[in-house]
């Protein structure tokens, strides 16, 4: 056996057919603690699609999905957020009726033991725990810089916060592996420059594993140590950033197969 | 229309509508939720009804005992609904479950009927409920004093959950996206129980307070009060709650008023706020506070 060095998440011959439609095909990854790696691939790829499977959204039709070598592998999706994968989305998805605070106080769920009841009937136990929560929560908010929109709601804050504001929301349930799916989608190249120093920061800051997903090629070649390219499902090369950028099959699957 | 009437006629509508409240609150939880308009919950209100009677008649225990230990039955009978025939439908297409809960209406319906049969059984109100008070020129039965003062409290309390507990953040997050809940730890069929014990909690509270104010109850006795809360909850602009109240009190003072101003449309009193029902639907389909839904892609 391999003794691979902490390798946070395993994916095994990963396939997920719905119907006739092979969405991915026998995919298999190790991603070891502290990585930033990144997934690349043409529109329809199946690049979400294996987020998708990651975070229990689907299960897989084959393979095994293991984190910290424990078998994951169709748990629902609250376990295994519970178990320390968090994501963001590629079109936002935040609380918009609740407030920003109240948007990373949902996950705390997770830490608080007691019960929804005792929370209900306000007993002792439940309120210092809530207080804690309260503390984590902005503490969480001032590390990412968003405390001065607290009390705000999540729906009316400009875009580029309330993308930094799902990631707040994703590193609230503690996660040891965060999925960003497309996280410079819609933004300037400044803002997109200002979100890989961020990346970065909550990486070294939040002692974390990074999976993402991204088009913005400047983003994912300027902060993934090692890409990971797909089309129709399948695996087609792997490497680092320089290594990638001259694949001949990659070139192939972005530009299609030169008719000469 | 005489003050004293007009005053009696209030104290009649407003009593109504914040039973109409109640229940309509059930029917709008569930539909911010689940997107599912939960049929059984007008049979819940016949269930709490009976629970209490039956506490009362059978095994004799003080009024307000029975009413507290009937409303936390009829709370476990709305989880169990849930459990049973809701949970196993919540993936497949919207119109399953629809069906599920027609079909559960009828189920409770029916068991109602078979077990305690169609005769209608008096039920006992307590002697607060049944004394008359005199306000002005009015006499108005403490009923329609006690339910509207009750109903706002419990009304107070469902506010209180929903937006400053730990579940009320739960039940609103789900309520905007289901799945980004789950990503968030939350069990999402633990918060959708509790869901469904506040909604049949409330139905219960209603229908033993309808049983005071109407004092005979049988097993299709939720049918009308059910629809006209439905009616209550789309008008308020369905998945609101406080769009709910305000369609409760509207639907119970705009049933009664009518009929004491125009005495002779008395028949038609179900009619017109069906009528209503559908003016709504034809004109302003999301209710006075509802917001245009967006198609979840």
């Amino acid at each position: 056996m391999e003794t691979g060095r902490d390798i946070v998440l395993e994916l095994d011959h990963l396939t997920i057919k719905f119907g006739g439609l092979v969405a991915v095909n026998d995919f298999s990854l190790r991603i070891e603690k502290g990585e930033l790696v990144g997934l690349i691939g043409p529109n329809g790829a199946g690049k979400t699609t294996v987020f998708n499977i990651v975070t229990g959204q689907y299960e897989p039709t084959q393979g095994s999905v293991l984190l910290e070598g424990k078998d994951i592998t169709g748990w629902r999706p609250h376990l295994i957020a519970a178990a320390g994968i968090a994501r963001t989305f590629q079109n936002v998805r935040l609380f918009t009726g609740l407030t920003v605070l109240d948007n990373v106080l949902v996950s705390q769920h997770l830490r608080l033991k007691s019960h929804f009841l005792s929370a209900a009937l306000c007993l002792p136990s439940y309120s210092n725990e809530e207080q804690r929560a309260r503390a984590n929560a902005m503490e969480l908010l001032e590390r990412l810089e968003l405390v001065p929109y607290a009390r705000e709601l999540a729906g009316n804050l400009p875009y580029g916060q309330q993308r930094r504001l799902e990631i707040a929301r994703a590193l609230a349930t503690c996660p040891k592996l965060l999925l960003l799916d497309e996280p410079a989608a819609g933004m300037n190249p400044e803002e997109t420059a200002r979100l890989m120093r961020f990346i970065c920061k909550i990486r070294d800051e939040f002692d974390l594993t990074i999976f993402l997903i991204e088009h913005d090629m400047k983003l994912v070649m300027g902060i993934c140590e090692r890409i990971r390219v797909i089309d129709y499902g399948i695996s087609i090369a792997e490497g680092a950033p320089d290594e990638i950028k001259k694949d001949p099959r990659v070139i192939a699957a972005y530009l299609g197969e030169g008719g000469e | 229309m005489s003050l004293e009437t007009f005053i009696q006629q209030l104290a009649n509508g407003v009593s109504l509508g914040s039973l109409y409240a109640l229940i309509a609150i059930g029917y709008t939880m569930v539909y911010g939720i689940l997107r599912l308009i939960n049929f059984a919950h007008s049979d819940i209100f016949m269930v709490g009804a009976y629970f209490a009677f039956f506490l009362i008649t059978v095994f004799h225990l003080p009024w307000l005992l029975s009413a507290v230990l009937a409303i936390a039955l009829t709370a476990c009978v709305g989880m169990a609904i849930d459990r049973i025939a809701y949970r196993p439908v919540r993936n497949a297409p919207r119109i399953s479950a629809l069906i599920t809960a027609v079909g559960v209406s009828f189920f409770l319906e029916n068991l109602g009927l078979v077990t305690v049969g169609a005769r209608p059984k008096p039920f006992e109100r307590p002697e607060l409920m049944a004394r008359v008070v005199r306000i002005g020129p009015a006499a108005i039965s403490g009923v329609s004093i006690w339910v509207p003062i009750l109903s706002v409290g419990l009304v107070a309390i469902l506010l209180y959950v929903v937006y400053r507990t730990r579940l009320g953040m739960a039940m609103r997050s789900v309520a905007t996206d289901i799945d980004t809940t789950r990503l968030m730890g939350v069990n999402v069929d633990t918060v959708i129980s509790y869901t469904f014990a506040i909604g049949s909690a409330l139905a219960a509270a209603g229908g033993i307070m309808w049983a005071c104010k109407y004092p005979q109850i049988n097993p299709l006795m939720g049918i009308y009060p059910g629809w006209k809360a439905f009616t209550a909850a789309v008008i308020g602009g369905i998945g609101n709650i406080t769009g709910a109240m305000i369609g409760g009190f509207l639907i119970g003072l705009i049933e009664i008023m009518a009929v004491a101003v125009f005495p002779a449309l008395s028949g038609y009193r179900d009619g017109i706020i069906f009528g209503l029902l559908l003016v709504f639907l034809l004109v302003r389909p999301t209710g006075i506070l509802g917001e245009t839904l967006k198609e979840k892609v």
